[in-house]
């Protein structure tokens, strides 16, 4: 398996949408068929459309805020005493996290498909209340399902997503987290998709909602790649990009514009508790390929192909499947796959948020850990950057419960 | 040699009814009990669904997922599906028996392994929920090779020129979803509306036996009589569900749903 050079990788899938002949795909019931064939027309002819293009690039610039910041963490680097650490401060975007981009086009595809109400998935409830926000901005009426779990561990951003107009639906089946909130939100789309407009969280489900993800995320590192030349003259040669990975949408666009480069990349997903046999990490502990969601990909499940519970810290996190896309990346070694522990990450998150003006979530702490682990081993012509794609706010009450208190 | 599931069809036509098709969960209460409840219900029933329980189904309403879950909880796996479908065809040898599931727990059993087991217990016929046309090809052709039907599902959404190539592909049974919904949800289609799409599908190929399903219960049954058969699933679901909450025998309680079911489209 190999990643072809000069094309996008969301292109990169056969006429069954299918990334490697493995993984992807549109494994869906009929009735979502044609609404899922609608959207792949209009989002194909709109991403070659300059007109939708200006509007999109008028919105990441003058509403989330583009381009996010790129700083050196020059106090976590003397601390390591290794490689130099930068972060994309991505969660200092309009919302406070990455999916802010996804979730902006989504609404402007469901505009320009004349819906109007939207619906999404939310594990961190960064999805839920950047797409009520993006919904409240271009009028549109916006109902969000969430683990009855996420919601009760994520409160600012239940209260963010109701403050903004949105409904919150419950979701009391399976693990009440994330996986469930999916579930649910197909389902109210299998319903409803005659009048609405369905927004996937991450670079999960049928293809579209990948490629409409990762196309939005790609911002990250479209800025990126330049920050990085104006900062280091051209591309370093040892440079190593570690993000986070649960659904995988923030270390796709992450990625997306070094895909061509010697640029290493490290995805980091969630190991759970340390005793905690349920990690939410398919690629790190090599799980079997199997269908989740409309798509396949490696998943967290049974010997019967019944999908597995998972443990983590990071609501975000906290998901047994993993995009077709990282799947890909890692059949080809484009791409390498560790974890982190639910204590890594909160060690993590103690000393960056100590030594550093910035204080990543949860979820980018899982990324942290690994930087950290990493950086004492390498030199001082070794780049590491890390995307700090959320911010850490959302997790106070956790953070308190698990550290004594929380300080920023 | 003409199928069982096509006899069934010839039969019910000749007798001028639709047929009636019952859905319940393999394992849903017990294992022991849903081969009662098989066996009991196809006095009535012309066609059995069984479902084999999937934890994450994307298309199934509350009352399937819970029986889904009951059975799941109970430690239902697929070797106990077959079984039951095995000791049920043992009784009813003539008695069409239809595996409905999600794609993953075939896809992890391997495709021809799980043929080869459907073959050996006698199953009839194969509805996959998430697996359309046209990724269904391959599979349903591996399913004709092995006389198992492999039905394909359209809905309110399918396109006529995509109708018309699944029905192409098809094999003796058809299956409509009568509106935009998961299973169990209210029928927000009238009737009326719903037997006009029946009969531009039919007109593509009279000959195929075209069934509808959702939304079908003992209030919306009888307007539909006039189609090739009926699917009942949902409102088998909850009545085991709440029979179980007020301590009272699933088996029996099924039998005289679908007695009355039945008894409506005569």
């Amino acid at each position: 398996m190999r990643i072809k050079k000069g094309i996008a990788l969301i292109d990169q899938h056969d006429k069954n949408f299918m990334y490697g002949g493995k993984f992807g795909g549109n494994f869906v019931p009929e009735t979502l068929k044609k609404p899922i064939e609608d959207l792949t027309n209009l989002f194909e002819k709109l991403r070659k459309d300059k007109k939708f293009i200006k509007e999109r690039n008028y919105y990441f610039e003058n509403y989330v805020g583009a381009p996010t910041p790129f700083i050196k963490l020059e106090n976590l680097s003397d601390h390591l005493k290794g490689a130099q650490i930068y972060a994309k401060v991505v969660s200092e975007a309009n919302g406070g996290a990455h999916k802010i981009y996804n979730a902006t086009v989504h609404c402007l595809i469901a505009r320009k498909a004349g819906k109007k109400y939207i619906i999404g998935d939310t594990g961190a409830g960064y999805a839920g209340k950047m797409l009520s926000m993006a919904a409240k901005k271009f009028g549109l009426k916006c109902k969000i399902f969430m683990g009855a779990k996420d919601i009760s561990r994520q409160k600012p951003n239940v209260d963010a997503i109701k403050k903004n107009g949105a409904i919150i639906v419950p979701v009391k089946t399976g693990s009440q987290t994330l996986v469930d909130a999916v579930s649910e939100c197909m389902r109210y789309w299998v319903s409803n998709c005659d009048t609405t407009h369905m927004c996937v969280g991450s670079t999960v489900g049928p293809n579209i909602f990948i490629k409409i993800c990762a196309w939005s995320t790609a911002q990250i590192s479209r800025e990126l790649i330049h920050q990085v030349k104006d900062e280091f003259g051209k591309l370093p040669k040892k440079m190593r990009l570690i993000n986070c990975v649960g659904g995988g949408s923030s270390a796709m666009g992450f990625w997306n514009e070094f895909m061509d480069t010697d640029a290493e990349f490290i995805g980091v997903e969630a190991g759970g508790p340390k005793k905690s046999k349920l990690h939410a990490a398919p690629l790190t502990n090599s799980s079997k390929i199997g269908i989740l969601h409309g798509a396949a990909q490696y998943v967290v499940q049974d010997k019967e192909g019944q999908i597995g519970l998972t443990e983590s810290i990071s609501a975000g996190l906290d998901y047994p499947g993993i995009s077709p896309l990282h799947c890909y990346l890692k059949d080809a070694r484009r791409a390498r796959y560790t974890s982190a522990s639910d204590e890594e990450a909160l060690k993590a998150f103690k000393l960056v948020s100590r030594l550093e003006n910035i204080s990543p979530s949860l979820e980018p702490s899982h990324a942290f850990a690994e930087a950290i682990r990493l950086a004492p081993k390498l030199n001082f012509s070794d780049i590491i950057i890390v995307n700090s794609c959320g911010d850490s706010i959302k997790d106070k009450d956790i953070i308190k419960n698990k550290l004594g208190s929380y300080i920023r | 040699m003409k199928s069982k599931i096509n006899l069934v069809f010839d039969q019910c036509k000749k007798e001028k009814r639709a047929a009636l098709i019952t859905y319940t969960v393999a394992g849903d209460n017990n294992k022991s009990n849903s081969l009662k409840i098989l066996t009991a219900i196809s006095r009535y029933a012309d066609i059995l669904e069984l479902g084999f329980p999937h934890n994450t189904p994307v298309a199934d309403g509350g009352q399937i997922q819970e029986s889904s879950h009951r059975a799941i909880q109970n430690g239902i796996k697929l070797r106990d599906v077959f079984q039951i479908a095995k000791k049920f065809k043992k009784i009813k040898p003539d008695k069409p028996i239809i595996l409905m599931g999600y794609f993953n727990l075939i896809f992890q059993m391997g495709e021809n392994k799980f043929l080869k087991f459907c073959k050996e217990s006698g199953v009839d016929g194969l509805i996959v929920v998430d697996l359309p046309w046209p990724e269904n090809k391959e599979f349903a052709k591996k399913c004709k090779k092995k006389s198992i039907n492999f039905i394909q599902l359209l809905s309110p959404t399918t396109s006529k020129h995509r109708m018309k190539k699944i029905i192409k592909d098809s094999h003796d049974m058809i299956y409509y979803i009568s509106m935009l919904s998961t299973t169990g949800g209210k029928l927000k289609v009238s009737p009326k509306k719903i037997l006009k799409s029946y009969n531009k599908i039919k007109k593509i190929n009279p000959k195929k036996n075209l069934v509808i399903g959702f939304g079908i219960t003992n209030k919306t049954i009888k307007s539909l009589k006039s189609v090739n058969g009926l699917v009942v699933g949902s409102l088998l679901c909850k009545t085991i569900t709440n029979s179980l909450k007020m301590r009272q025998n699933p088996v029996t309680k099924l039998v005289k749903i679908v007695y009355n079911l039945k008894k409506k489209i005569l």
